[in-house]
């Protein structure tokens, strides 16, 4: 809620006085009924018509006055939300774009994804509804109250005997109900994975004949969906005639009580009509904060979805070179003893040390799930290492500024990712990138043949997810993003698999002859892409099992043997 | 396929649904009238526990009327008798209704779930026997907001808008009778406001609908894109782009917002004005009640003589006040019923066109079951194109033997899986045929069919479950003992027993963090147990590194030994001992021998070979 406060405080003199017009607007409002028993009661008897005619235009200027203030409170309500809204989505996204690897590990993406959508909506809600609700329905209340006390405070009395009433009983159905809905939200969660996954394996379960299977299991889902829903909306049915019963059991309490009281001379029948009036108003008051209170519970906890990101604190920043002192030696990159672990428990990587000078190749080799991957996160620093340290230029990487580090680099992550638009934009990357700079990338990830096919050129639009090219066509476009800077340090993981092998010899020809200065790590599954590295790093679990060039390795490392023979002459087209 | 312009064709797809014809909207609505009419004396029963509690909670102010006229005489003069006889009515009224209403909803939300049930089953059923090229072209968001978002949409409109609009029929229907019978002349008001309300929610609905398409279309850009970005977070990351994918969000929140905005600048008017003309024909109600109020004074009083109509007693007033507002309220309710029923149209009109949808062409009658099956494979000058005139495969014989290899070698997206989608009758066939032991695949069951053959994809597939659902997945019924071998052989045992719950570890999106490797060495395993007579790997190791790839090579032998094998592949050992090789290029086998041959004709795959020692 902090956070929320934070971002309304600018606007508070503004938000004071959208709240100002919209009480002014409700107790106009509030006045209407008073004028109605007014005239009934002690205008008629008068028996002057102008009166009765002139205090009925009264209450349509009253009604005029609240139309105005409400629909102007209404507007600047919305530009309130509006701008609390982007300000609340803007410092969400940029910090979940900060947020450290292992941040968002913990976090998980489809968690932050909905933090971004729905819980910001959520929020933006709750805004509107608590300024535009929040005010009127406790003012009516209360307002509706003293208006009925100085009526007739006994009148009054016997009507609020119904609200802690009502109170309680929609308490209890919504206390009841909320678990319910979230048991029923889980089943639609089940029946949903079902239908993702069957769309997606549906070659797999046709060619195994498991429709009838798939469909026992979806109607098993289905009914469960079905019972719960109607556990859930079945009890929440209850609220609606209780309450309504109860209300009106108050009506009729009024009535009664009334009766004796005019017999007693006590009240006029007037005031009883008022009173009803008046009844209705302040029930609806009621209907609307639970309302509030309901839909509250629902903005606070997204609220607090969203704290919890944007409160995160900083972690992976910029130490000082007193903490972790440069090296002497100069070499491009190193590695001493870096062990590193994901969750704390195994080391995912230990004792690992080399080290290259600018311009050399790293070819790095191994099964899967042997460290290739966190090897090159290290170095890009998405993690800390856990021992050890990484160093670029003698620098540990700790001590270089984030903007600093990481433009160095150019990237090609395992499934990296293309988003929706133009190919010139895909290989940019926001980056400025002049488009012969762009072309001439192109050219080098060998990408350029195919995108002059396209009919628009570089200005043709790619898919989210690159779906409307092949798997080969996407590495050699991200490729071309990552050489489009003229990086220091090129990182592809794993990103010609889906080459041929043509196309990947023609790549690596290039980067050697026209990259000299830049120093490429490459992780790959084929010998044949690492075979001229400078240094060859073979491992597993974690581990490095053999370091060498390819003809030294043949020599010492049994596993990089046995390897390079099942590939060399034995891999064929992909 | 061009993104950039979806915003533009589901702007043109909606503007279509709005002059959708009234023949096609009947049509649609009579279908999902048929879903009701199934549960027909449900439909009854709540037509009518609707209309009296209505009318019980209608006749309930008429009560309160009398109550108060009877206590009017004023100090010492009321009549206590009628005062409690017409509470002790109004409490009997409004309780009989507060639990009719009470059943009415319990009935409609077993009603409507029944409904749902029934379209979600016959959905999805549709959806299994549709062909999977359905799958191909439509996403996989798009199929559930069918089956979840529609259908509850549909769903929400049958349960609520139908009965709402009865309910408000009669609502007011009965009020205005109930006004006639107080004062008909009083009831004149509202032939001023009501056509104001109407002329007013219908030209603001009106100006209102595009606005809030824009505002959902302006919102779903932007989920889109913080989806997309968050998605390569770490490429953002990697390449320090933070600050200019911010900006870009920024564009796209500060439209949205705008477009927020635009729809909340104009519903802010709504509220209010509905609530002015209400307390505007209050005033006049009033007014006009107050005036013959004092009529009905004068007259009792003797002092003036008016005609009867033009006085009211003041219960009167008080009633005929409450009944205006129930008058008013579903008046204005009507406009918003109407349009949650034409989005309920549209998305009635979404599901039913899945259902519609053609299914694979059942199996002919006569069609036999295979049984037995030797494994002769022969495809008889096949043509095929997935879009009739674009052909992809032109005229394609093949023989395979029991226990031959047939490799399938191409480069990527050159239509290798083509030939798979044939053989497994995914697809038909536009000319020439198919057999398998003779037998023409048209004329056998599709079930027998497909399970001839063992099945794996270089795209994994698991289902939420645990490892051993998913490695029986292909026979049911497997004891532990076969999992557990065939697991071996795919050399996956020891990582599932070093995992905590071993073969009972649940596999699910976001527990545990199994590697595509692993995940396809599952797979693997699942063929293994499946035990058909033929094979089928569409590129099966190419997740697996080549270490593990090696060590499971003894196991996969094993596996096509005597089994007739179609392979997609890139290891040349299995290409080199294959009786065929088929070459493919561009959609068409272009070439078609086995090593030897194809290596002395020096073509397409000759260059491929030698391709792989350039480096």
């Amino acid at each position: 809620m902090k956070l929320l406060f934070e971002t309304l405080k600018p606007y508070k003199w503004f938000i004071f006085l959208t709240l100002t017009i919209k009480s002014a607007a409700t107790l106009v409002e509030l006045a209407i009924p008073y004028i109605l028993s007014y005239i009934l009661d002690d205008v008629v008897p008068t028996k002057n018509v102008r009166n009765i005619v002139m205090w009925g235009v009264m209450m349509v200027i009253c009604s005029a006055l609240a139309l105005i203030g409400n629909v102007v409170a209404n507007r600047m309500t919305a530009r309130v939300t509006r701008k609390t809204s982007r300000r609340i989505r803007h410092r969400l996204f940029e910090r979940t774009l900060t947020l450290s690897s292992a941040q968002i590990d913990r976090f998980t993406v489809p968690s932050l994804e909905s933090r971004l959508t729905s819980d910001t909506y959520h929020v933006h809600g709750f805004l509107g509804m608590s300024m535009r609700m929040g005010v009127r329905a406790p003012l009516l209340l209360i307002g509706g109250v003293i208006v009925t006390a100085t009526l007739d405070p006994v009148l009054t009395l016997v009507m609020l005997i119904v609200m802690p009433l009502i109170s309680v009983s929609v308490w209890v159905i919504t206390q009841r109900g909320i678990p319910l809905f979230k048991q029923s939200q889980r089943s639609l969660d089940s029946m949903i994975r079902i239908v993702r996954e069957d769309s997606q394996g549906i070659r797999v379960i046709k060619a195994l004949s498991k429709t009838d299977y798939e469909r026992r299991k979806y109607d098993g889902a289905n009914k469960r969906l079905v019972k719960d829903e109607t556990r859930a909306s079945m009890t929440m049915s209850a609220s609606n005639p209780l309450v309504t019963f109860i209300l009106n059991f108050g009506l009729v309490a009024v009535v009664l009580v009334g009766a004796f009281r005019v017999n007693s001379d006590l009240t006029q029948t007037g005031k009883i009509i008022a009173f009803i009036q008046y009844f209705t108003i302040i029930s609806n008051a009621m209907i609307g904060i639970t309302r509030i209170f309901v839909h509250s519970s629902k903005g606070i906890a997204s609220m607090q979805r969203i704290a919890e990101v944007v409160n995160t604190e900083e972690d992976l920043r910029t130490e000082s070179e007193e903490k972790y002192p440069p090296r002497a030696d100069r070499k491009h990159i190193v590695f001493d003893d870096v062990s590193f672990s994901y969750i704390g428990k195994k080391d995912n990587l230990s004792h690992i040390s080399f080290s290259l000078e600018r311009g050399q190749t790293l070819g790095i080799i191994g099964a899967t799930g042997s460290g290739k991957t966190t090897l090159t996160q290290l170095l890009m620093r998405f993690y800390d290492v856990g021992e050890g340290a990484v160093y670029i230029d003698g620098r540990d990487v700790r001590t270089i500024p984030a903007d600093e580090l990481r433009s160095k680099f150019g990237v090609v992550m395992q499934n990296d990712f293309i988003y929706h638009g133009t190919v010139a934009d895909n290989i940019d990357f926001g980056r400025d990138i002049p488009p012969e700079r762009i072309k001439r990338a192109a050219e080098l990830a060998q990408a350029a043949e195919f995108i002059e096919l396209f009919p628009e050129k570089y200005e043709h639009t790619l898919t989210s997810k690159g779906t409307n090219i092949s798997g080969g066509q996407k590495q050699r476009i991200l490729i071309s993003r990552a050489l489009a800077a003229n990086p220091e340090i090129l990182v592809l993981d794993d990103s010609s698999s889906a080459l041929d092998y043509k196309t990947d010899a023609a790549l690596r020809r290039s980067i050697r002859e026209n990259l000299g200065e830049t120093t490429t790590v490459v992780v790959a599954q084929r010998v044949s892409s690492i075979m001229n590295a400078d240094l060859i790093l073979v491992l597993d679990e974690g581990k490095i099992i053999g370091a060498g060039k390819h003809g030294e390795l043949l020599e010492s490392c049994d596993i990089y043997r046995e390897i390079s023979e099942s590939q060399i002459g034995g891999a064929f087209v992909e | 396929m061009n993104n950039a312009k979806t915003p533009q064709n589901k702007r043109d797809r909606s503007a279509s649904y709005a002059p959708q014809s009234r023949e096609s909207r009947s049509r649609v609505l009579k279908r999902v009238a048929g879903y009701l009419l199934e549960h027909k004396p449900t439909v009854i029963l709540c037509f009518v526990m609707m209309l009296v509690s209505n009318i019980l909670a209608l006749a309930a102010p008429k009560l309160s009327q009398k109550a108060i006229d009877a206590i009017e005489p004023g100090v010492g003069a009321v009549a206590f008798d009628k005062v409690f006889l017409y509470c002790a009515l109004m409490i009997v009224f409004y309780l009989i209704s507060a639990i009719l209403s009470y059943i009415l909803a319990v009935t409609m939300v077993k009603l409507s779930q029944k409904i749902v049930y029934t379209m979600r089953r016959q959905l999805f059923n549709h959806l299994t026997e549709l062909p999977v090229g359905y799958f191909d072209t439509h996403a996989t968001g798009e199929i559930i907001s069918r089956i979840s978002y529609d259908i509850d949409t549909v769903n929400a409109s049958l349960s609520h808008d139908l009965l709402q609009i009865c309910a408000s029929t009669v609502t007011v229907v009965g009020s205005l009778a109930m006004m006639i019978s107080i004062s008909p002349v009083l009831l004149s008001v509202f032939v001023i406001t009501v056509p104001m309300s109407i002329i007013y929610t219908k030209h603001r609905s009106g100006k209102a609908r595009p606005l809030f398409k824009r505002r959902s279309q302006k919102l779903g850009e932007l989920n889109g894109y913080a989806e997309e970005m968050l998605s390569g977070q770490k490429t953002v990351k990697a390449y320090g782009r933070e600050k200019v994918i911010t900006e870009r969000f920024d564009e796209r929140n500060l439209e949205a917002v705008n477009a927020y905005y635009a729809s909340e600048h104009h519903t802010a008017v709504v509220g209010p004005t509905v609530n002015f003309i209400n307390n505007f024909s209050l005033s006049l109600v009033t007014m006009l009640g107050g005036i013959f109020y004092l009529f009905h004074i004068l007259n009792s009083t003797g002092e003036m003589s008016v005609l009867p109509v033009f006085t009211i007693t003041l219960g009167g007033v008080s009633a005929f006040v409450q009944y205006s507002r129930k008058f008013a309220g579903p008046i204005n309710e009507f406009a918003n019923i109407i349009s949650e029923l034409q989005s309920a149209c549209a998305a009635a009109e979404k599901v039913f066109a899945v259902i519609d949808e053609a299914p694979e062409t059942p199996d002919a009658d006569s069609a036999e079951t295979l049984d037995d099956v030797s494994g002769e494979v022969g495809l008889e000058n096949v043509r095929f194109g997935y879009d009739e005139s674009r052909v992809i495969i032109k005229d394609l014989s093949l023989k395979a033997e029991k226990g031959n290899i047939i490799a399938i070698v191409g480069p990527t997206g050159a239509g290798k899986t083509t030939i798979i989608n044939l053989l497994m009758r995914f697809y038909d066939i536009n000319d020439g045929k198919i057999t398998v032991d003779g037998k023409e695949i048209r004329n056998i069951t599709r079930d027998s069919l497909r399970r001839a053959y063992t099945m794996v994809l270089q795209e994994t597939w698991l289902f939420h479950g645990t490892i051993f659902e998913n490695i029986t997945y292909g026979r049911e019924g497997a004891t532990r003992e076969e999992v557990i071998r065939a697991a071996k052989m795919a050399h996956i045992h020891s990582y599932i027993e070093s995992l905590p719950d071993g073969y009972d570890t649940v596999l699910s999106d976001d527990g545990v963090n199994i590697s595509k490797g692993h995940k396809q060495l599952i797979t693997i395993a699942r063929a293994m147990l499946a035990d058909a007579p033929m094979l089928i790997l569409d590129e099966a190791t190419s997740n697996v590194d080549s270490r593990t790839e090696q060590r499971i090579q003894a196991a996969m032998y094993k596996l096509m030994e005597g089994r007739t094998c179609f392979v997609i592949a890139h290891r040349l050992s299995t290409i080199q001992n294959a009786d065929t090789i088929l070459v493919v290029k561009d959609g068409n086998v272009i070439e078609q021998g086995n090593h030897e041959s194809l290596m002395s004709q020096k073509g397409f795959y000759f260059s491929l070979y030698n391709s792989q020692f350039d480096s």
